[in-house]
C-alpha cells in the first residue's frame, strides 16, 4: 500500500469574481521514504498541493488516503490530533515560537504529544544533535540564522515521528549556500531515518537534488519523473 | 511549559504590558483607597451612631418600636440575660426601661422622654458621664435624676432642685414622683438635648410601676460584619423582638446606601479603565500573533490548548496589575489608617448634624483587598473571551497565507 494515495483532486477557489482550479483531478502515490519535489512556476498550486496533503485545506473534489485513512472524514479536532501525530511540516518563514528556545520548540511538539518531561529532553536534544544545533539548544530563534531556524524547524517536525515530512518552499528565504546545507541535511535524514520527505520549491538548484519530481503547471501534473 | 509560553508571550513587547499593567496599577490603587475610605467611614459612622444610644442592635418585646407602649415590655429572666451577654461578639447589653412624662419644676411643665438605665453599664456604652455639664453622675444607689441642657434651661432647673414627674406606668397605672436634680447632660442633638431625662433602672421601674420590666436592651458587638452571626444567635430566644441598627437609624442607614450606591459608580468606571487597559493588550497581543497561532493549529496543537495560553495571558497581564496595586496600596492605606484625616469646613457641620466626629477613617480589611484581585480576575476572564472566540474561527490556512 501507498504511504500517500491522491485521487483525482480538485481544488476550486470561488472566492474571487473569477473561480480558480488551483488543482486540477491530481492523481498520484507516495510511496515510503521518497524525497520528492513538486514544483512549477507561481501560482501552479504547489502550497494548494501541500495544505491539502497535510490536512490544513479540504478539496473540492477527490480524496486523499494516508496509510489508508482518508483524512477528510475525520473530525476536524481529530484531523489536528492527526496532523500532530502523523505529518511533519516545515515552512517557508521557518515560524518557530519566538519566545521558545531551540530545544523547547522541539519538545513543545511532545509537549502536546504527552510525552513526558525527561524523555522530551533527551529527545530533542538528539534531534537537535541530528540537525547539528546542539550547541545552541538555549537560542531563542531571533538569535539564530535563518538557515540555522530552519534546521530547528525540521528538528521540530520530527519531533512527533511523523510518517512524512511536508516542506512548502523551505528554502525559499535562505541564501544559496544555508540551502544547500538544508537539502543536505534532509537528504541525510531521509537516508538514515527512512523519513519520507515532500517538499516544494521553484529553485533549479534544490530540483536537481530531488528524487523524485513532480511538475504542476495550471494546477495539473506536467510530468512525473524520477532523477 | 503552556505556563512558561504564556508568561514569556506576555512580555514580548514590554512596553505595552507594562502600560495595561500600570493602568490596572493605578486603578485599583485608586479602588482601594476610595474602597477603604467609604467603608472605613461607614464603619465608624456606623459604631459612633450605635454607640450615642441604639446600640447595634436591641432586644425589645414583640412590637415594641412601632407603638412606643410600656405595656410591650419584656422581663427577660437571669439565664436570658446571661444568654445574651455571652452570646457570640456581644461587648455589652445595657437595659433601659424608657416612657414619655410631663416633668415639671415650679411654673413650667414640659414633655420629657425619661429612661431609666443602669448608670455604670449605660456610661460603658455611650459614655453618658463625659457629657455631663453640672452637678454629679447617677448613682445605682440613689434616685437622683440627670436632666438634659435644653430641658434644664426651659425648666430653669438647679443642681439639687426637686423635679415632679408624671405620667402613665404599665397597664394604664398613674405614675407620679418626685426626684432631686443630681446633674445636667449636654446632648449632640437639639432633640435629645431638649427632652431626656435618665435616672436609675430600679427608680424607672418604680416610677412606671413596672419592677424587673424593661422596654429595651441595647447591644453593642465588636464588629459591625459580626452583626448577622449575633442576631442570628440572639433569634433563639423566641420571644423577643431583635432590633438591627438599620431599622432603628434608617436615615443613617439610606445616606450610607447611597453614598455607597455613587462610590460604586466611581468603582465601575475604574473598572472600565482596567478592562480598557487588559483588553486593549489582549486584543493586540492576539492579532499580531494570527499567523503563528495558524502555525500552532497546523502542526498538531488543539485549540483548546491555545486557548488556555491566551487565557493565562490575559490573567497574567490583569495579574502583574493587580498585584502590584495591592503592594503598593497597603502601606498606604494603613498609613491613612493610623492617621486619619480630620475634616475642617464645610463638610464638618455634615458629620456633626448625625452626631459623628468629623473624621475620615480608612479600613484595612483584606475583603477591600481581596475583592480587587477577584474583580479584576474576573475582568481579565472576560477579556479573554476575544482570544477564545478569535482562535474557534481561526482557520489555518489562512491565517498561514497572512
Ligand atoms: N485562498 C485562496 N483564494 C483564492 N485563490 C487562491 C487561494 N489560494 C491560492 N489561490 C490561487 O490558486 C492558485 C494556486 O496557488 P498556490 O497553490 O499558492 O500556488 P503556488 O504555491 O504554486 O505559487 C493561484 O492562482 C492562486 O492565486
Ligand atoms: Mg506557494
Amino acid at each position: 500500500m501507498a504511504l500517500i494515495e491522491i485521487q483525482h483532486l480538485d481544488k476550486i477557489y470561488n472566492s474571487s469574481a473569477v473561480a480558480v482550479h488551483a488543482l486540477n483531478d491530481v492523481t498520484l502515490n507516495v510511496e515510503k521514504k521518497e524525497f520528492t519535489a513538486i514544483v512549477g512556476p507561481s501560482g501552479s498550486g504547489k502550497t494548494t498541493m501541500l495544505n491539502i496533503l497535510g490536512g490544513l485545506d479540504k478539496p473540492s473534489s477527490g480524496f486523499i488516503k494516508i496509510e489508508g485513512t482518508d483524512i477528510f472524514k475525520l473530525k476536524s479536532s481529530e484531523l489536528i490530533d492527526y496532523r500532530l501525530n502523523h505529518i511533519g511540516f516545515v515552512f517557508q518563514a521557518y515560524n518557530l515560537i519566538p519566545v521558545f528556545t531551540a530545544r523547547e520548540n522541539v519538545e513543545f511538539i511532545m509537549l502536546l504529544q504527552g510525552v513526558s518531561k525527561k524523555e522530551r529532553e533527551k529527545q530533542a536534544m538528539a534531534l537537535l544533535d541530528s540537525v547539528g544545533l546542539a550547541d545552541r539548544s538555549n537560542s531563542r530563534p531571533n538569535q539564530l540564522s535563518g538557515g540555522q531556524q530552519q534546521r530547528v524547524a525540521v528538528a521540530r517536525s520530527l519531533a512527533s515521528h511523523p510518517d512524512f515530512v511536508l516542506a512548502d518552499e523551505p528554502t525559499a528565504n535562505l541564501d544559496s549556500e544555508s540551502a544547500g546545507d538544508l537539502l543536505d541535511l534532509m537528504e541525510t535524514l531521509n537516508e538514515s531515518h527512512n523519513m519520507t520527505f515532500i517538499f516544494s520549491t521553484h529553485d533549479d538548484r534544490v530540483i536537481k537534488r530531488a528524487r523524485r519530481i513532480i511538475t504542476l503547471q495550471d494546477g495539473a501534473v506536467k510530468s512525473d519523473v524520477m532523477n | 511549559m503552556y505556563f512558561t509560553l504564556s508568561w514569556r508571550n506576555i512580555w514580548r513587547n514590554k512596553k505595552r504590558t507594562l502600560i495595561a499593567a500600570a493602568s490596572v496599577f493605578f486603578a485599583v490603587i485608586m479602588a482601594i483607597i476610595m474602597r477603604s475610605a467609604q467603608i472605613g467611614s461607614y464603619a465608624y459612622m456606623i459604631h459612633s451612631s450605635a454607640k450615642l444610644y441604639t446600640g447595634y442592635l436591641q432586644i425589645q418585646g414583640e412590637g415594641y418600636w412601632d407603638n412606643r407602649s410600656m405595656n410591650r415590655s419584656i422581663s427577660p429572666s437571669e439565664d436570658d440575660y446571661e444568654f445574651i451577654r455571652s452570646a457570640p461578639h456581644v461587648v455589652s447589653a445595657t437595659p433601659r426601661l424608657e416612657g414619655f412624662a410631663l416633668v415639671s419644676n415650679d411654673t413650667a411643665t414640659k414633655v420629657a422622654q425619661v429612661i431609666g438605665t443602669d448608670p455604670e453599664l449605660e456610661n460603658n456604652m455611650t459614655d453618658l458621664k463625659d457629657k455631663l455639664i453640672k452637678g454629679a453622675y447617677l448613682k445605682s444607689d440613689s434616685d437622683g435624676v440627670l436632666v438634659a441642657e435644653g430641658l434644664m434651661k426651659m425648666l430653669k432647673l438647679q443642681v439639687g432642685d426637686s423635679l415632679v414627674l408624671y405620667g402613665q406606668g404599665y397597664h394604664g397605672q398613674m405614675a407620679a414622683a418626685i426626684y432631686p436634680v443630681a446633674g445636667f447632660i449636654k446632648m449632640p442633638f437639639q432633640e435629645l438635648n431638649n427632652s431626656l431625662v435618665f435616672l436609675n433602672l430600679k427608680t424607672a421601674q418604680r416610677f412606671y410601676s413596672a419592677p424587673d420590666r424593661i422596654t429595651s436592651l441595647a447591644i453593642m458587638i465588636d464588629k459591625q460584619s459580626h452583626l448577622d452571626e449575633t442576631i442570628h444567635h440572639l433569634k433563639k430566644l423566641e420571644k423577643y423582638a431583635v432590633m438591627r441598627w438599620e431599622e432603628m437609624l434608617p436615615d443613617m442607614y439610606q445616606s450610607i446606601q447611597l453614598d455607597n450606591a455613587s462610590g460604586i459608580i466611581m468603582l465601575i468606571i475604574l473598572y472600565i479603565v482596567i478592562t480598557f487597559g487588559v483588553f486593549g493588550t489582549i486584543m493586540m497581543m492576539v492579532s499580531e500573533r494570527y499567523k503563528e497561532f495558524g502555525v500552532l493549529i497546523s502542526v498538531g496543537m488543539r485549540k483548546w490548548r491555545l486557548m488556555i495560553i491566551t487565557t493565562l495571558e490575559s490573567v497574567f497581564v490583569a495579574f502583574v496589575g493587580v498585584i502590584a496595586g495591592i503592594i503598593g496600596s497597603i502601606p498606604l492605606v494603613y498609613y491613612m489608617h493610623h492617621n486619619p484625616i480630620y475634616f475642617t469646613g464645610a463638610a464638618t457641620q455634615t458629620f456633626e448634624a448625625m452626631g459623628v466626629e468629623p473624621i475620615f477613617y480608612f479600613s484595612t480589611d483584606s475583603v477591600i483587598f481581596f475583592s480587587q484581585a477577584v474583580v479584576v480576575l474576573i475582568i481579565a476572564l472576560a477579556s479573554a473571551i476575544y482570544p477564545v472566540l478569535f482562535i474557534r474561527k481561526l482557520e489555518p490556512v489562512e491565517a498561514l497565507h497572512s
